[in-house]
């Protein structure tokens, strides 16, 4: 039993399926924010609201907590184990055609774990009480961030990096789980950019609006 | 054709190495790389100097031991050959060379530009065979395979376990070099047999010798000199699961 639980695949497919589970809720957390264009504070306060008392959120608001971690730890312990593995590196650089952003994946990781730490001091530390603030009213405070060019900076910044992230994540994952296929595996490919570009493009468009055209 | 050589030189596992240069002045581009590397040994060799190190067998693309780092590149900047393959049409007057051996901390150097490639054997050793005494060939249409498995697994027999895939990766992992090895078995009938041990040996020694993780980049594909598709490594991980 251990074998399997420390074998390198094991933990790669725990990854990978910790990284899957994390893109689906992406799309749920933009379908929220998305309500932040609206002028009548209403409908985003009230989704707030759902997602922070409804008790199956709650639960699984902590599957999540849990994921990030497990996804965050086995990535930075398998770059470990990969740096250890080439302690020597090559004089005349590295010139072998790969995908482009396979090759920074830690740090588009670091870019997007150091937001999402901003992220929960801004909202999530104040819904629990650690950071004062009112957690019924996260609709003034959004705008509130959106309206600091800084903020809109590091932000617009960091949804690019996740972009270039799930590039490679998405089919990556898939790739992991052993899913190869002659026709389908094309297929993912195209998925995976096209959702790496509209997820990220529909965080970034709520600033740009609200910043330049309010 | 004129060309700085930077070469990678260690008096053994234990000393530090260093980058020599070497000045060649009448290349010819019909030369072999190898070639071009016997005659600086000659050259080395005539002026009392220690000759450079480098492995090489059969000089024909099949043993799998000419592996060396050229220019960013393990066997060299052309896809799908071995470095004795490659000649040097493909490099330009002025050029600067560099070589190095393959580094990975499994593949430790044991002189100039040769590696230690054991680690490879202990992999193979682990379960990359039938364990079945060998008689006379059988009928080969006794046992039906469909075109396209036994296609597939001739395709990943022909690694020649140069460890190219491992001096590419930028983790150093061997996922291609194991992965082509358990899909050569796995597409067979006669490999099914034993598939479950053989992925969870082979992965288990793999692990254990400390090469990287895939990370499904892509660079072994790349300069696989066989063209060991990445596909393989999908399948590995398939035969990894199924077996537990
Ligand atoms: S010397 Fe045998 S493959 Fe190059």
């Amino acid at each position: 039993m251990s074998k399997v639980v420390f074998a390198s695949i094991s933990k790669k497919f725990t990854m990978a399926l910790a990284g899957l589970f994390l893109i689906t809720f992406l799309p749920v957390h933009l379908a929220i924010n998305l309500m932040l264009l609206k002028s009548d504070p209403v409908p985003f306060t009230q989704a707030a609201h759902f997602m922070a008392t409804f008790p199956l959120v709650k639960i699984m608001e902590l599957v999540l907590f849990a994921t990030i971690l497990i996804h965050v730890s086995y990535g930075i312990y398998l770059q470990i184990v990969n740096w250890l593995a080439r302690p020597v590196g090559y004089a005349g650089g590295s010139k072998s055609e790969t995908s482009f952003f396979s090759r920074f994946m830690i740090w588009t990781g670091a870019t997007i774990f150091t937001f999402l730490v901003l992220h929960f001091f801004n909202f999530y530390f104040v819904k629990i009480g650690l950071v004062k603030g009112d957690p019924e009213n996260f609709y003034a405070m959004a705008h509130g961030l959106f309206k600091v060019p800084a903020y809109n900076y590091i932000y617009l910044i960091c949804f690019s990096v996740l972009g270039f992230h799930l590039y490679h994540a998405f089919s990556s994952a898939f790739q992991t789980l052993g899913l190869n296929h002659r026709i389908w595996t094309p297929v993912v490919k195209t998925v995976a950019l096209i959702y790496s570009i509209i997820i990220p493009a529909g965080f970034a468009v709520i600033p740009i609006i609200l910043w330049f055209f309010r | 054709m004129k060309l700085t050589l930077k070469i990678w030189r260690q008096k053994n596992a234990k000393a530090a190495g260093g980058f020599v240069t070497y000045q060649m002045n009448d290349v010819s581009p019909e030369m072999a790389f190898l070639e071009m590397l016997d005659a600086l040994n000659k050259k080395l060799v005539e002026e009392d100097k220690e000759p450079i190190a480098f492995d090489h067998d059969c000089r024909e693309g099949i043993c799998g031991s000419c592996g060396m780092y050229i220019n960013g590149h393990p066997h060299g900047p052309v896809p799908a050959i071995t470095t004795c393959h490659l000649s040097m049409r493909f490099f330009k007057d002025g050029e600067t060379v560099w070589i190095e051996p393959w580094r990975a901390k499994p593949f430790p150097v044991i002189r100039d530009l040769i590696v230690d490639r054991t680690a490879f054997d202990k992999i193979q050793f682990a379960g990359g065979f039938i364990s079945i005494n060998t008689g006379g060939a059988p009928e080969a249409n006794l046992i039906p395979v469909k075109k396209e498995d036994s296609d597939n697994a001739f395709d990943s027999a022909v690694c020649v376990g140069c460890g190219a895939c491992v001096a590419a990766c930028k983790n150093a992992s061997a996922m291609l070099f194991v992965s082509a090895k358990i899909s050569q078995f796995a597409l067979l009938p006669q490999g099914r047999i034993e598939a479950r041990d053989r992925v969870r040996s082979m992965v288990e020694k793999m692990d254990e010798l400390g090469f990287g993780n895939c990370s499904n980049t892509g660079a072994c594909e790349a300069e696989c000199p066989k063209e060991i598709k990445i596909s393989n490594i999908a399948r590995l991980n398939r035969e990894f699961y199924k077996a537990y």
